[in-house]
């Protein structure tokens, strides 16, 4: 009874309750990050007041939002508009429960050290072979890269709610706008994602990053013009510079949040800085090897172990959010004609060329 | 093997506490002043003239159409992909009929000017 506790609720909770913590406190220095390095491109300083280099900027923000006037416009439809962050902030977290921060093996020590202070040892055998224990992830199922596909897709219908509900034109636009560019992109995403599974032959993103280990390469040098093309668009995806047509702020003041204040606008910045956690964890897992430290087959670097896999897979995230805020401070903004006509008539053909190429190459060589 | 998706379940429920329980706290911190210039639709700080909910543009209607065709096409790749180690020739000969009547379709909607936005 204990064991079965343990397997299935206990741990999975203190695991959701640490990623969560972990995400919503990354999601927040982030901002930080962004701010510091727009600064620094800038020649500025960025926030400096609040703590150490204004290390306890975010926290301070986030006080602030929560003590806001929560302000909800006369004419907006007051149900759809209160709700509609929650639709956008809830898939970009839930994304997390299956993305795979480190190796099926990765807590085996923890719990090996932890888990003899509660149980006899027979038992805490079972809870560490019981195979759903030890895994550096919250669930490994066997689908997770279409339940991240179609979970992060339900954000778009936040975005549309929250731009319809306010009955104000600027939000109306910017709604538009984004969901016309997140739906371009997804499909080009999608070919992109297509391209790595027929090369992994799994949908599970535990199965691809140990595919990439037994193979002993990361999929970017199999499919570099896949992941060239699943970065592009997934700058398109969260919106971010230089497709972030939706927030132009000198033509749409501040696109689909426009009416938002307080809290329920923080729920929507929160979900878009999630959303680029989520596309460079893809990323990552998919092209990067996930976990894996550089070269994992070669054995003589094999030192390189002594960093734990959750730092390897850490740090090649935080390399993907660099270049995010990175492009941000350098491209301009694409028109909004120019965007729609990339996404259908450039990244699709090149996607689906990219496919039915890996598909053709596959077949020779099987 | 359904038993997977329970931490995900729980996920959901916890990711849906968070913004729920934050919201809760700020209602007992936050002022409630409202304004009737507060509570209107915000248009650069002049009065806002007519309705929101207005016409626009037939564009993104055919951007969604043009969306759902190419989305489902995704959606029947992705088993293909999977097992495609052992369709081997038989599945790339039948997924590049079926992506050739797409392509078609796609650039019948090219030349239609479907993806022009002009």
């Amino acid at each position: 009874m204990m064991e079965t506790l343990l397997i299935y609720a206990v741990i999975p909770l203190i695991k959701i309750a640490v990623v969560v913590l972990a995400v919503l406190l990354a999601v927040a220095y982030l901002t930080w990050l962004e701010r510091k390095l727009l600064g620094r491109i800038q020649v500025r300083l960025g926030p400096m007041r609040v703590g150490w280099h204004g290390l306890l900027q975010p926290i301070a923000v986030g006080l602030k939002f929560v003590i806001k006037e929560d302000i909800i416009p006369a004419r907006a439809d007051r149900l759809v508009f209160s709700l509609a962050p929650m639709v956008s902030f809830i898939p970009a977290l839930v994304v997390f429960s299956v993305i795979p921060f480190g190796p099926p093996d990765m807590l085996s020590g923890l719990l090996r050290w932890v888990l003899p202070l509660f149980l006899d040892p027979a038992s805490v055998n079972r809870v560490i072979e019981s195979g759903v224990t030890t895994g550096g992830y919250v669930a490994n199922v066997n689908i997770a890269i279409l339940l991240v596909f179609s979970v992060s897709s339900v954000g778009i219908l936040g975005i549309i709610l929250g731009g319809w509900a306010s009955n104000s034109k600027y939000p109306l636009l910017g709604a538009l706008r984004s969901s016309a560019q997140m739906v371009s992109y997804e499909v080009s995403l999608g070919f992109t994602i297509l391209s790595v599974l027929l090369v992994a032959q799994t949908l599970s993103l535990v199965d691809i990053v140990q595919k990439q280990q037994a193979a002993g390469v990361w999929y970017v040098f199999v499919q570099p013009v896949a992941f060239v093309l699943f970065f592009i668009c997934g700058l398109a995806e969260t919106n971010r510079l230089p497709f972030d047509l939706p927030e132009a702020e000198s033509e749409l003041v501040g696109g689909y949040h426009t009416e938002y204040s307080g809290f329920r606008f923080a729920i929507y910045f929160l979900a878009e800085y999630a959303g680029m956690i989520t596309i460079s964890s893809i990323a990552v897992t998919l092209f990067w090897g996930g976990w894996l430290r550089p070269f994992p087959n070669v054995a003589w670097l094999g030192f390189l172990d002594l960093v734990p896999s959750v730092v390897w897979f850490m740090a090649k995230v935080f390399v993907f959010l660099y270049i995010f805020i990175w492009v941000r401070g350098t491209l301009p903004r694409f028109r909004f004609d120019q965007l729609m006509q990339y996404g259908w008539k450039i990244f699709l053909p090149l996607a689906i060329a990219n496919l039915v190429v890996t598909a053709a190459v596959m077949l020779k060589f099987s | 093997m359904l038993g997977g998706y329970i931490p995900v379940l729980i996920f959901i429920v916890i990711a849906t506490l968070v913004p729920v329980l934050a919201l809760g706290l700020g209602r007992l911190l936050r002022p409630f002043r409202p304004h009737q210039n507060k509570l209107s639709p915000y248009e650069c700080g002049v009065e806002p003239t007519g309705d929101a909910r207005e016409r626009f543009s037939i564009r993104f209607y055919v951007i969604a159409i043009l969306f759902v065709i190419f989305d489902v096409e995704t959606i029947f790749l992705f088993p293909w992909a999977v097992i495609y180690g052992r369709l081997a020739l038989f599945g790339f000969i039948e997924m590049m009929i079926f992506l050739g009547i797409l392509i078609v379709g796609y650039f019948y909607a090219w030349k239609k000017g479907a993806l022009e936005w002009a």
